[in-house]
């Protein structure tokens, strides 16, 4: 199964009205037990090992464990991501560690201003975007 | 019944998608309605955050066209897509992206975007037009800007979009289904702009067991934008134009940085180089076999010729490569510090785009500076934004393209109102994630000109149609609730059909009639004929697809847009009576490339009154 969630790690969010896990997931997988208050993925053969799950949950509750019907048995690949970095560790079936980090960001979170500070004006006939030209670096947007 | 509450929601502009050509759509319509007291509203299946392909996240921007260094034009863009489709391209198309893209590039950079910087401070390049990110976070970033540019009052997430909402030939909004609580959704709009991105799970994946879901692109790309615009009427093109990407063998992880950073070749299982051993075939293609970069289709094609003859595995020769790159580094101090900086960026291309490559990696122990490893073709996917082309026929842009391409408003499909993007249009592909965004802004302000000009009508909408709407969207649950007592196992019942297994017999007529993995990707007319015979059956018995819950209604939902996708597939490639993409489907009974008769598109419109498809050629027009 693909995601997997770990129960004595996993709070059930702390019955919030919704679980990170469950908010988070391209593919609607994840769901929460509310008798156990523990999440699961409701259908491994639909995960795509994106991680989204696994990145988000507050409690590092959730870890995949390659495709049963591929991958051998043994490894692990496990993420740690801050407000500006990712920190990967990589467990090989012969015990090999390796460790990467790297930036993902450069901006704080939230704060994207969709003009990218630029002010144009150009009008709403022709082909000029708002943000252009200036955005292109150019002093007009080409044209035939 | 079921119980359902019925949600209204009244906009102008209606941005179906919450993806990369969406988020484009959002920031771009945000500034053009303020201007104008316009009203936009956005529905995503998922959350913004972490939806649509690039969920994961990337590690490249492919398309950037360096416009303002002079390092490109626009020209060179345009032949490289046209070449890299075996000449079938709306040029207008592709020359309006690319002259826009440089702009959302640099917007992304100003948003937070991690681009790698040479020493100089300009980009690094990993091909021509490819740029290296740290794009763990790339999807965060862009959603960031479009829901801080609409407001999160206006964005309507988990809400499922399964039709569109017509009165006659006009769009006048969508409906769909909350996935998290009973309530049907109704979106009346004066102008709607699909971008519900490309499809997935249409033929039977190679992996069959819990693999099945670790497609190359995103199993929840699930076909809604075809559905969507066939369903409303609109001229769709180049429906036979999948994609058939060549990737590490069974988790996918991406060889772009492999082939065009690190410089690598492929092998088959004795060595040999099926480019060059291979490349008589190419002369089968004409021009299209001479021009540099080779087409994708075409090098997929001298692959699949070696593992035919059983030449295979087909290796990768990563370790040959490193090998090369650090022996540039005469000082052994330098050399090694090379060998740790290529080995981390083979990693993170991994890490940040297909991690499930990366397990595999680590599960059989593999090195890439030590030993080679598999490469294989993938099972075909629609994508019109990447190197496949299919989606619906829009208008090009009013200053480049031919009057028979144009008709008014940028990026508006044959429905007056509707308009697409990214996956979304066809037959302007190699857009990837930056085009799509830069694409998603260009339609987002032609439709604000649309309303703004044309002062289209608030959509009546006859009740009568939304409620006939709701019932048949919720029609899944009913049926179970009717039926499941009637076996002692909810999953076998002679009354109904679960989805997974709806999805199943769509796969494996797909992939044993269309030319899946398991027929090597070759079919023909008679293979076509009886597939077709067998839709048929397939497409009544989705009127008995049941469902258990709201998220296997989505499931539902998902296979009967699948199955529109696959039929409008497998009629283009019956009417298109040649080979043209050898590498990524194979016609046994028409095998040449015929430049005579078929350097033409191929369009069709489906009625959805008499169920009847039309098709016609469409010549190309040169443009630039
Ligand atoms: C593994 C992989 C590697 C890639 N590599 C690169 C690369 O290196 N560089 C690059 O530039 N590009 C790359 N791409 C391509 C790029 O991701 C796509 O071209 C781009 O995302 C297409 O944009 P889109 O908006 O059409 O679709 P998407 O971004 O997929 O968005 C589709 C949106 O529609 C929503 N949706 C779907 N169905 C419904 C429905 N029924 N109702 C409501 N909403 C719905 C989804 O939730 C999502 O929000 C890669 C893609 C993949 C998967
Ligand atoms: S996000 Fe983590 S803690 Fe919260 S429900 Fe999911 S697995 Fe449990
Ligand atoms: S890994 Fe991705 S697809 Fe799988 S459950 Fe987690 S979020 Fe969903």
């Amino acid at each position: 199964m693909p995601s997997f969630v770990v129960p004595d790690k996993c709070d059930g969010c702390k019955a919030l009205d919704k679980t990170a896990c469950q908010y988070i997931c391209p593919n609607d997988l994840m769901v929460l037990d509310k008798e156990k208050q523990k999440a699961y993925n409701q259908d491994p053969t639909q995960c795509w090992e994106c991680y989204c799950c696994v990145k988000i949950c507050p409690q590092s509750a959730i870890d995949v464990r390659g495709y049963a019907d591929f991958v051998p048995m043994g490894a692990s690949v496990v993420p740690m991501r801050s407000t500006d970095s990712i920190m990967w560790t990589l467990k090989f079936r012969n015990g090999t560690i390796k460790r990467f980090k790297f930036p993902i960001r450069t901006t704080p979170e939230g704060q994207a201003d969709p003009t990218g500070g630029w002010a144009n004006s150009p009008t709403l006939d022709g082909p000029t975007l708002f943000t252009e030209p200036q955005s292109l670096g150019l002093n007009a947007v080409w044209s035939k | 019944m079921v119980d359902f509450k019925t949600i209204e929601v009244e906009t102008d502009l209606l941005i179906l998608g919450g993806g990369m050509a969406a988020c484009g759509a959002a920031v771009e319509a945000a500034y053009w309605a303020k201007k104008n007291g316009l009203k936009v509203a956005l529905v995503d299946k998922a959350a913004m955050d972490r939806s649509g392909a690039v969920a994961m996240g990337l590690s490249a921007l492919n398309q950037y066209v360096g416009l303002k260094d002079g390092e490109n034009t626009i020209k060179d863009y345009v032949d490289y897509v046209r070449n890299d489709l075996m000449g079938i391209t709306r040029e207008d198309l592709v020359a309006s992206i690319a002259r826009h893209v440089d702009s959302t590039v640099h917007l992304f950079e100003k948003w937070g975007l991690p681009i790698w910087k040479d020493k100089n401070g300009g980009y690094v390049h990993e091909g021509r037009w490819q740029l290296m990110i740290n794009g763990e976070s790339y999807k965060i970033v862009v959603a960031e800007a479009a829901k801080n540019a609409l407001g999160t009052a206006n964005i309507y997430e988990r809400v499922f979009i399964t039709h569109p909402l017509m009165e006659g030939d006009r769009c006048v909004g969508a409906v769909g289904f909350s996935v998290r609580e009973n309530a049907f959704y109704v979106f009346k709009s004066r102008a709607t702009l699909v971008a519900m991105g490309g499809a997935v799970g249409v033929f039977k994946p190679r992996s069959s067991g819990e693999g099945a879901g670790r497609a190359w692109y995103p199993p929840f790309n699930s076909g809604a934008s075809a559905f969507f615009t066939i369903q409303a009427g609109a001229e769709m093109t180049c429906q036979e134009v999948r994609f058939i990407p060549v990737r590490f063998k069974d988790a996918y992880g991406p060889v772009g940085a492999w082939f065009l950073l690190f410089k690598a070749q492929a092998t088959n299982g004795l060595g040999e180089n099926y480019m060059v051993t291979r490349k008589a075939a190419l002369d089968n293609y004409g021009a299209y076999g001479k021009v540099k970069p080779v087409p994708a289709n075409l090098r997929n094609y001298l692959m699949m010729l070696d593992v035919m003859e059983g030449k295979g595995p087909i290796y990768m020769q990563t370790a040959e490569a490193i090998k090369k790159i650090a022996e540039s580094e005469t000082d052994p101090k330098a050399a090694k510090k090379k060998l740790k900086e290529l080995e981390s960026e083979a990693w993170e291309d991994f890490l940040d785009m297909t991690i499930a490559q990366a397990i595999l990696w680590c599960a059989t122990n593999i090195q890439p500076e030590v030993e080679p490893s598999e490469i294989a073709a993938a099972e075909p996917y629609f994508i019109g934004s990447h190197s496949g082309a299919s989606g619906a026929w829009v208008s090009g842009p009013k200053d480049i393209a031919p009057p028979e391409y144009f008709w008014g408003y940028e990026n508006m499909t044959t429905i007056t109102g509707l308009f697409a993007a990214g996956d979304a249009s066809g037959a302007s592909s190699h857009k990837f994630s930056s085009g799509s965004h830069a694409e998603g802004r260009i339609a987002a302000k032609s439709a604000i000109r649309f309303l703004v000009n044309e002062k289209p009508a608030k959509p009546k909408v006859n009740p009568a149609t939304v409620s006939a709407l709701m019932s048949r969207v919720t029609k899944p649950l009913v049926l179970f609730e009717e039926n499941k007592d009637k076996t002692t196992d909810v999953t076998v019942n002679p009354n109904y059909i679960l989805p997974k297994m709806y999805m199943m017999r769509l796969q494996k007529l797909m992939d044993e009639y269309a030319g899946g993995v398991s027929s090597q990707f070759t079919t023909s007319k008679y293979l076509l004929e009886k597939g077709l015979h067998l839709m048929e059956f397939l497409k009544e018995d989705s009127e008995n697809l049941a469902a258990r819950n709201l998220h296997e209604l989505m499931r539902c939902w998902e296979n009967i847009h699948r199955t529109y996708q696959a039929d409008a597939h497998m009629r283009s490639i019956l009417f298109r009576e040649e080979t043209r993409w050898p590498g990524y489907y194979f016609r046994s009974d028409c095998p040449k490339l015929d430049e005579k008769n078929w350097n033409a598109f191929v369009n069709c419109v489906y009625n959805a009154t008499n169920n009847q498809w039309t098709f016609k050629k469409v010549p190309v027009a040169k443009v630039l």
